[in-house]
């Protein structure tokens, strides 16, 4: 299974690699890969503008309804038009997240991992505190008291998520901080900035995304409750925890107004879950993913 | 002594942790938008002299740190203060709405670790096989579903479409408040028993990969004794979990209260935020998170217990979401080949070794 493949660069010979790896990727990974693609179709192309148009006199009718195959809420909002259009709110933020926390943890994880010293004595004394606490929690109690908007409630998030990334990267770069290839650097006379920019971060690249990838799922999953609280969100966005919680009164009426943006939260991180466990696991193999 | 070592070392942890959390609970009160001493006033007239006797009751002239120390020597007192907008005192608003919180988080704790230890077990057991696809998958769903999401789902499902459960309240005490709380707890548990599941599997896949095992069946000792000794040795990880699904249970249980309007700490918790009754926030907060601590603590104690070499290591990282992640190798290459695959007679004590694939 693990056969050694002689790296050619030409064309061909990458292509033929990149179907050969694709073929080995199991179907469940592959739907869940396309349903992404979906949803980033849906986060880009604004598909539904017509999600905040009210109709208070017709308000929540059920599915089926002429126009609206899935009813509408009680603001006579379209479901469906309005969950397609919840999901930019569902994914920019996530994905900001991600990306934010990644960078506080590559910055503090490879400065603590390669450094060491009172750097590395710090942030993991920092890591530790901020692990044991109740991230979910703390997010609702400060996005509830501090308030403001959708971005704020990003920037808790970043902070929140960071502690753990900050784990994994340095605990990478100190697998690889000894090895020959970082010493010749430090021979060569390197400097640091240019050792852990140039030389660690790339080996450690592959297990950042696929962190970068879980975490994606993970800040869904809690954006999403912290707006089904009705936190980081002005009550009149499209945004599936807002959806749930608003829908929530409407389950003899109209159960597709919470149902389908329920649906969608479990689907869509379910299939960033499934993609990223799967990336993780050939990253284990040791095969390029 | 290494033990009372040990234990004294994480006990420091712990006070560290709650001296910590509490100090960024009550800094919350200050960086809160809105005026505390309106939200105290409440519908009463803003004369002056209450003003200034407010100020006064809650030392709001002092400096920051004095006030904090005022709050945290209350606190260790046992007077949690006093509710800015009911205006009763916190720890009675507080007592009685625990005792429905920890019925439903023992109830979800219970379905989390009766069905995800066992499951995780199996999965194990038959790494690669469908059931263990079946098991891993379903976790994957489980651990990307929301509490909320999934409980609304069951809400409309098994309650406005077949009627099976009621939709709101708790219930009388007893059986008919268990039939109530069904719903919300397995919601509570799909997310916290998956993470159970993922933990298990990876510790016990672990442990049947070691020598140890190949080398006890392979000396024909009785799967039962075999099993007992992988079993325990693998319970080490799944205990040290139990932060993890303490941390789970406590962050759902908001969520999942507020969609089956259980009045527990949960939905008070949330009340509290929207009507910004900071002084309720941060009781609750600090309880929780004192519930958490002395999980981990107690957690702690168990390996030391359990696993000597913790006790003279310092104590590993093993906690925290990365811990989650770890997968074992999905083939077990040789670990469950050899009772069958070593030939009649051979050395009892032969290494199945790397040879073992070629039986037949």
């Amino acid at each position: 299974m693990t056969t050694t493949l002689p790296t050619e660069t030409g064309l061909r010979a990458r292509l033929a690699r990149a179907t050969r790896r694709l073929r080995r990727v199991p179907g469940t990974v592959a739907v869940a890969a396309l349903l992404l693609l979906a949803v980033a179709v849906l986060v880009i192309v604004p598909v539904a503008p017509h999600a905040f148009d009210q109709d208070v006199l017709l308000g929540a009718t059920p599915a089926g309804t002429p126009g609206h195959p899935l009813g509408t809420d009680g603001l006579g909002r379209d479901v469906l038009a309005l969950t397609l259009a919840g999901a930019r709110s569902a994914i920019v933020g996530p994905v900001v997240v991600a990306l934010g926390s990644m960078l506080l943890g590559i910055v503090l994880g490879t400065l603590a991992g390669y450094r060491g010293g009172w750097i590395d004595a710090v942030v993991s004394r920092y890591v530790d505190l901020t692990l044991a606490m109740p991230a979910l929690l703390l997010a609702i109690v400060v996005a509830g008291v501090v308030g403001g908007g959708y971005w704020i409630t990003v920037l808790v998030l970043v902070v929140l998520f960071s502690p753990s990334d900050i784990r994994i990267v340095r605990g990478a770069v100190l697998q690889h901080a000894h090895r020959p290839y970082i010493e010749s650097t430090r021979v060569l006379g390197l400097p640091a900035w240019r050792v852990m920019w140039r030389h660690l971060l790339p080996n450690v690249r592959p297990l950042v995304l696929t962190t970068m990838l879980l975490n994606i799922a993970y800040a869904l999953v809690s954006m999403s409750g912290l707006t089904y609280l009705g936190l980081g969100v002005s009550p009149s966005a499209a945004d599936w925890g807002l959806q749930l919680s608003d829908g929530r009164d409407l389950l003899w009426t109209n159960p597709a107004a919470s149902v389908v943006p329920g649906l969608a939260i479990i689907l869509v991180a379910t299939a960033v879950n499934l993609v990223g466990d799967h990336l993780s696991e050939r990253l284990d193999r040791g095969e390029d993913a | 002594m290494p033990v009372a070592r040990f234990l004294l070392r994480r006990l420091a942890a712990l006070t560290a942790l709650l001296v910590a959390l509490s100090f960024i609970v009550f800094s919350l009160l200050h960086v809160a938008p809105g005026n505390l001493v309106k939200n105290l006033l409440g519908p009463r007239p803003a004369t002056p002299e209450a003003v200034a006797a407010i100020r006064e009751r809650y030392h709001l002239d002092e400096p920051f740190l004095a006030q904090y120390a005022h709050w945290l020597g209350g606190v260790l007192r046992g007077d949690l203060g006093v509710s800015a907008r009911s205006g009763t005192d916190i720890t009675t608003v507080l007592g009685d709405r625990v005792g429905l919180t920890l019925l439903l988080a023992g109830l979800a704790a219970l379905l989390a670790i009766g069905v995800g230890v066992p499951l995780g077990i199996r999965a194990a057991q038959r790494t690669g096989s469908l059931t263990d696809r079946l098991i891993t998958g379903s976790a994957v769903v489980g651990v990307s579903a929301p509490g909320f999401a999934v409980g609304l789902l069951l809400l409309y499902v098994f309650a406005v479409m077949l009627g099976w459960f009621p939709i709101y309240g708790t219930g009388e005490p007893g059986l008919d408040r268990l039939r109530h709380l069904a719903l919300p707890a397995v919601a509570l548990a799909l997310g916290t028993g998956a993470m159970v599941v993922k933990v298990t599997r990876t510790a016990v896949a672990r442990e049947l990969q070691q020598d140890y095992v190949t080398f006890a069946r392979s000396r024909g000792v009785p799967e039962r004794v075999v099993r007992r000794t992988y079993l325990r040795n693998a319970s080490v990880p799944v205990v040290t979990s139990a932060g993890l699904v303490v941390a789970g249970l406590v962050g759902g249980s908001v969520l999942v209260e507020s969609v089956f309007a259980i009045p527990g700490l949960g939905v008070l918790l949330a009340d509290s935020i929207t009507y910004k009754d900071v002084p309720v926030v941060q009781a609750i907060t600090l309880l929780v998170a004192a519930t958490i601590g002395v999980t981990t603590a107690l957690v702690d104690l168990y390996t030391a217990v359990a696993d000597p070499r913790v006790r003279r290591a310092t104590v590993g990282h093993g906690r925290g979401r990365g811990a989650v992640g770890a997968v074992a190798d999905p083939t077990l290459p040789d670990a469950s080949l050899p009772t069958s695959a070593l030939p009649d007679g051979s050395l009892p004590g032969g290494m199945p070794g790397p040879g073992a694939g070629g039986a037949a």
